[in-house]
């Protein structure tokens, strides 16, 4: 279980985050919702190590994720960011291989070959292989980098026993189109599916209600609200955290909430 | 996935593997020839097989007599050559190195400071030194300036990184706007010391500021050596590293690297390079910022492949600058930063325009 207990963190002198506790389990999907600037992003660099906490502590398996290392603490958990700042013409497939690098030594060049391959059909880029990254559009090489991230954890291998994997999406649909928004969500379900414990930043509350099995509602560091989608996105959760009028109706074929603008 | 698809992949992937390995043995032979061209032209041009029989006859193949060819290989030529080579590939693979770990490909030695930082030891070296030089035995003195031109580029490497980073992170904007900052210091040092220097202290150091790789000798070159070998052996080993830190230093550390280890070693290593290089041939621009350029255009931005090709090319390139500048105004010798930087000059504005172009670098 990949677990925060009463965190403070923050990127400044101040604490964006106060005593925040959430816990992500295999074979969950978590999404952090909440208003600009409420600490989702914060949350997610401290869930993944690279924000050390200034009170509490993150644990993944009940060891604390300073004490775990690196390599190790890579073959487990995977982060995607907002932003690649890639900006060298690598091909895509040689960005997916980049992926690899925690197992270096630890698998064959053919088998880390054969993960990049299936991880890139599952990211739906299989066509942009011998594409230069930096020539592809926004949303593109977001799915190249989900591919390589999905690389990172073996997305299609067995894990060892025990060795549950996780993977931490921060707005991992900000720059794709509808189609690509519901793939790449469907991505994270099979994740899930596959006994991965996955913990997404989104923004779209709609999308959050179809895929997750459990929403943390974040609001000035703190979270505000948890549980199930039909619990969280109630009219009155929505309307005090983000300050905007809505009526929840039923998902006409998934039987989500469904949250209907004013 | 489809098996037609793997298996394309995998051809592809395999295919780009050949080809990495083939430019590397491409660059090799570019290498071996520049060398026997550059060792064989001068005053007295020595052809390839000459240089052969003289070289086993040193080694003790064959028994034969010394000649005037001799003489000039052993004691000017190959000397001269073997400095281009480290210096052009110590330069060559530090902005390779500090171009990935900053990953901006406009990254350079001279860009952070390193070259004049250690332009500035080496000058205070000179100009201040030379009494303590004088207590130092003889066989050691060698080993100052070097020294000194490694310990100004490191200082002043450690003084950019030391600037540029807080809670442990580092910015590469302000590092690079250190960098403008520090080399304006370091001339003014420079200037300050060159006011203050008397007679014979100034021709040592016009003799050293213009740069160039005349007069060297196996006993100058010697001392640098190790300095050299150190980081062109080391730095290749980074290449994981460097690929993995273009996607960024989050990134590098959430794919499980040691990444403030690893800026702390490339720094080192970088300054090593740069400074020793600095020491024994003065500041040589373009070379470190044009080389890992015409590499990554010719093979991609692997480092795995641009690290050692980067050495090879450098090493060619450095030894081709200096066949010309002792040729293009015979019988005197052209500066060989002059040399570079008519090279070096218009493909660095040439690149600064192309950069508007999609696709980037």
């Amino acid at each position: 279980m990949l677990r925060a207990d009463g965190i403070d963190a923050g990127f400044g002198p101040v604490d964006i985050l106060r005593d925040i506790a959430l816990a992500v389990s295999p074979g969950e999907t978590v999404v952090l919702l909440g208003p600009n600037g409420a600490g989702k992003s914060t949350l997610l660099a401290a869930m993944s190590g690279a924000l050390t906490v200034r009170r509490g502590a993150v644990t993944l398996d009940e060891c604390a994720l300073a004490d775990w290392p690196q390599p190790l603490l890579a073959r487990r958990r995977a982060v995607l960011a907002q932003h690649s700042a890639l900006g060298f013409p690598f091909r895509a497939l040689d960005v997916v291989l980049l992926g690899r690098s925690p197992w270096a030594g630890a698998t064959s060049r053919s088998r880390d070959l054969a993960v990049a391959t299936a991880c890139l059909a599952e990211a739906a880029v299989t066509h942009l292989a011998d594409r230069i990254y930096t020539t592809l559009s926004g949303g593109e090489r977001q799915r190249v980098q989900l591919a390589r991230v999905l690389a990172q954890i073996d997305f299609a291998g067995t894990p060892a026993d025990g060795e549950a994997r996780y993977l931490l999406l921060d707005e991992p649909t900000a720059s794709l189109d509808p189609a690509h928004q519901q793939l790449t969500l469907a991505t994270a379900r099979r994740a899930a599916a596959r006994g991965m414990g996955v913990l997404a930043v989104l923004h779209d509350l709609n999308l959050a209600a179809m895929y997750a099995d459990r929403i943390a509602v974040m609001r000035a560091g703190r979270i505000v609200a948890s549980g199930k989608p039909a619990d969280v996105l109630t009219e009155a959760v929505v309307e005090s955290v983000f300050d905007f009028t809505v009526r929840i109706e039923r998902h006409p074929t998934r039987g989500c909430p469904l949250v209907v603008a004013l | 996935m489809t098996v037609a698809g793997e298996l394309a992949a995998v051809a592809l992937a395999q295919r780009r593997r050949q080809r990495g390995a083939a430019a590397i043995w491409a660059f090799a032979v570019l290498l071996l020839l520049a060398f026997l061209v550059a060792a064989g032209h001068g005053a007295v041009d020595i052809p390839p097989g000459e240089m052969l029989s003289i070289l086993a006859r040193v080694i003790g193949f064959d028994a034969g007599t010394e000649t005037g060819q001799a003489t000039v290989l052993l004691a000017i030529r190959l000397p001269r050559a073997c400095l281009a080579v480290l210096a052009g590939a110590s330069l060559a693979i530090a902005g390779a190195s500090l171009q990935g770990l900053f990953r901006n490909p406009l990254a350079d030695p001279a860009l952070i400071g390193v070259s004049s930082g250690a332009a500035l030891a080496a000058v205070a070296t000179i100009v201040l030194g030379s009494g303590a030089v004088l207590a130092i035995p003889v066989g050691l003195r060698g080993f100052v300036l070097p020294l000194a031109a490694f310990a100004g580029g490191l200082a002043v490497t450690f003084l950019v990184h030391r600037i540029a980073s807080r809670d442990g992170r580092t910015d590469v904007a302000t590092m690079l706007l250190a960098g403008v900052a520090l080399n304006a210091m370091a001339g003014a040092g420079i200037g300050l010391l060159v006011f203050v220097s008397d007679d014979q202290q100034l021709r040592d150091l016009s003799f050293w500021m213009l740069g160039g790789l005349g007069g060297v000798t196996w006993g100058k070159l010697l001392p640098a050596l190790p300095l050299m070998l150190v980081a062109l052996v080391m730095l290749p080993l980074f290449a994981r590293h460097l690929n993995a830190l273009l996607l960024g230093e989050t990134e590098a550390l959430h794919l499980g690297f040691d990444v403030e280890r690893t800026k702390r070693l490339i720094v080192i290593l970088a300054a090593l390079a740069t400074g020793a290089a600095v020491a024994l041939i003065g500041i040589v621009g373009f070379v470190g910022l044009v080389v890992p350029h015409l590499v990554r255009m010719a093979v991609g931005p692997d480092h795995r492949t641009l690290l050692p090709i980067s050495i090879l090319l450098g090493a060619s390139l450095m030894l081709v600058a200096d066949l010309v500048a002792r040729h293009i105004v015979l019988p005197a010798e052209m500066p060989i930063g002059i040399v570079t930087a008519c090279v070096g000059g218009p493909f660095f504005l040439w690149l600064l325009m192309r950069r508007r172009a999609p696709g980037g670098w």
